[in-house]
């Protein structure tokens, strides 16, 4: 049995340039998870992403299952037509969350300004200096 | 007239003027508000500048909130008008820090508050006094607007980019959390004011020339501005159609 057949119909060489960059973006994933730099619930979404990349990557054949299923002749464009809709969602999503964030920041800042105004301006040594002076 | 019984009940009435880098024009303009009317509160939002704005506005006495960064217009007037709600100011007046209006008009504005409107626009259009400038894009992109408004509000608005305006205690609790934030805040802020069912009425001002320019806009962002404007005016314009439905 070679890796041709193996591989069902990928060439050895992309095989193993496809798993390279799997296995790479998931190491990726999981060490941004560990150093706790996403928060939990990106962490599932981008791990449940990396870790269907990677049953794809080791059976592309299941990519042909679910196209003859679907009805769709041409596997690839199953895998596009998944990641566009998929990429979107997500661009959808955090276009909602980045409006949202900036909003609460702006409330943020303008209690800042009236926090700052009711605790007055900051004293310089050199009007405490003035201040000890004429006391 | 002090000393007469409408004195005592003179509402208490604060003049937010949002400030960006405007250290220069800032005194003269504080100076004239404390000749003219010295009975009305100042607050300055110093808009996140990096020149001595704050300082400026404090050597001259008069309440300064300093943003912690550039927030535009929009934002200040915000910081503004929730001020004014806490401190308990039944009216607000928004005045310019680069001294293209003239302080003695504000007695003008009030008075159509006290006349019964919720919020009282300075219109330059409205007197015949100054021409102001425009240039061709800018010009139809304006008239495209004008009419937009128009339709959407269903009454027409000479000046709709006013920033000389005053505002009654309910106009001010509606916009301390709802104030457009973006480039042209006041369009939004008409459309706004309309929905709510606000009274608006432009009172004629005249208005110096501005000393530095901010009409000078490239094209190109004027565009951008214009196409989220009508967004976002059609998508109030939407929202507001929901709730009347809802309401029937």
């Amino acid at each position: 049995m070679t890796a041709r057949t193996l591989a069902t119909g990928m060439p050895p060489r992309a095989h193993v340039l496809v798993g390279i960059v799997t296995v790479s973006s998931l190491l990726f994933i999981v060490r941004l998870v560990r150093r706790r730099q996403l928060r939990a619930k990106y962490s599932l979404l981008w791990l449940s992403v990396g870790v269907g990349i990677t049953l794809l990557a080791i059976g592309p054949s299941i990519l042909d299952d679910v196209s003859r299923r679907l009805g769709i002749d041409y596997p690839p464009a199953t895998f596009l037509l998944v990641a566009v809709t998929f990429l979107f969602l997500v661009a959808v999503h955090f276009s909602w969350e980045l409006s949202r964030l900036e909003d609460r920041n702006r409330a943020l800042a303008e209690e800042v300004a009236l926090l700052r105004m009711a605790v007055g301006p900051p004293h310089s040594p050199a009007d405490d200096e003035r201040d000890s002076n004429r006391a | 007239m002090p000393g007469s019984p409408e004195a005592a009940a003179t509402p208490r009435t604060l003049v937010i003027i949002p400030a960006y880098n405007e250290e220069a024009a800032l005194p003269g303009v504080l100076a004239d508000l404390a000749r003219c009317c010295p009975d009305l509160d100042v607050l300055v939002v110093d808009d996140g500048s990096r020149d001595r704005t704050a300082e400026v506005g404090r050597a001259a006495g008069v309440l300064v909130a300093p943003l912690p960064y550039n927030l535009g217009i929009g934002g200040a007037l915000r910081t503004g008008f929730r001020y004014a709600l806490r401190a308990g100011y039944e009216r607000a007046v928004q005045f310019d820090a680069d001294g293209q209006h003239d302080p003695a008009e504000i007695a003008k504005l009030l008075a159509a508050l006290d006349a019964g409107a919720d919020m009282a626009v300075g219109s330059r259009f409205a007197s015949t006094a100054s021409d102001y400038s425009v240039g061709r894009v800018r010009r139809r992109a304006m008239r495209l607007l004008h009419f937009t408004l128009r339709v959407l509000s269903g009454r027409s608005f000479s000046d709709t980019s006013s920033g000389f305006r005053a505002f009654d205690r309910e106009t001010l609790t509606l916009f301390a959390t709802t104030y457009p934030v973006d480039y042209m805040d006041s369009v939004e802020a008409l459309l706004l004011a309309v929905y709510a069912g606000l009274r608006i009425v432009e009172v004629p001002v005249e208005m110096r020339d501005r000393t530095a320019g901010v009409a000078s806009n490239r094209n190109f962002k004027l565009i951008y501005h214009y196409l989220r404007l009508f967004v976002v005016l059609i998508s109030s314009a939407s929202i507001r159609g929901r709730h009347t439905r809802e309401a029937s």
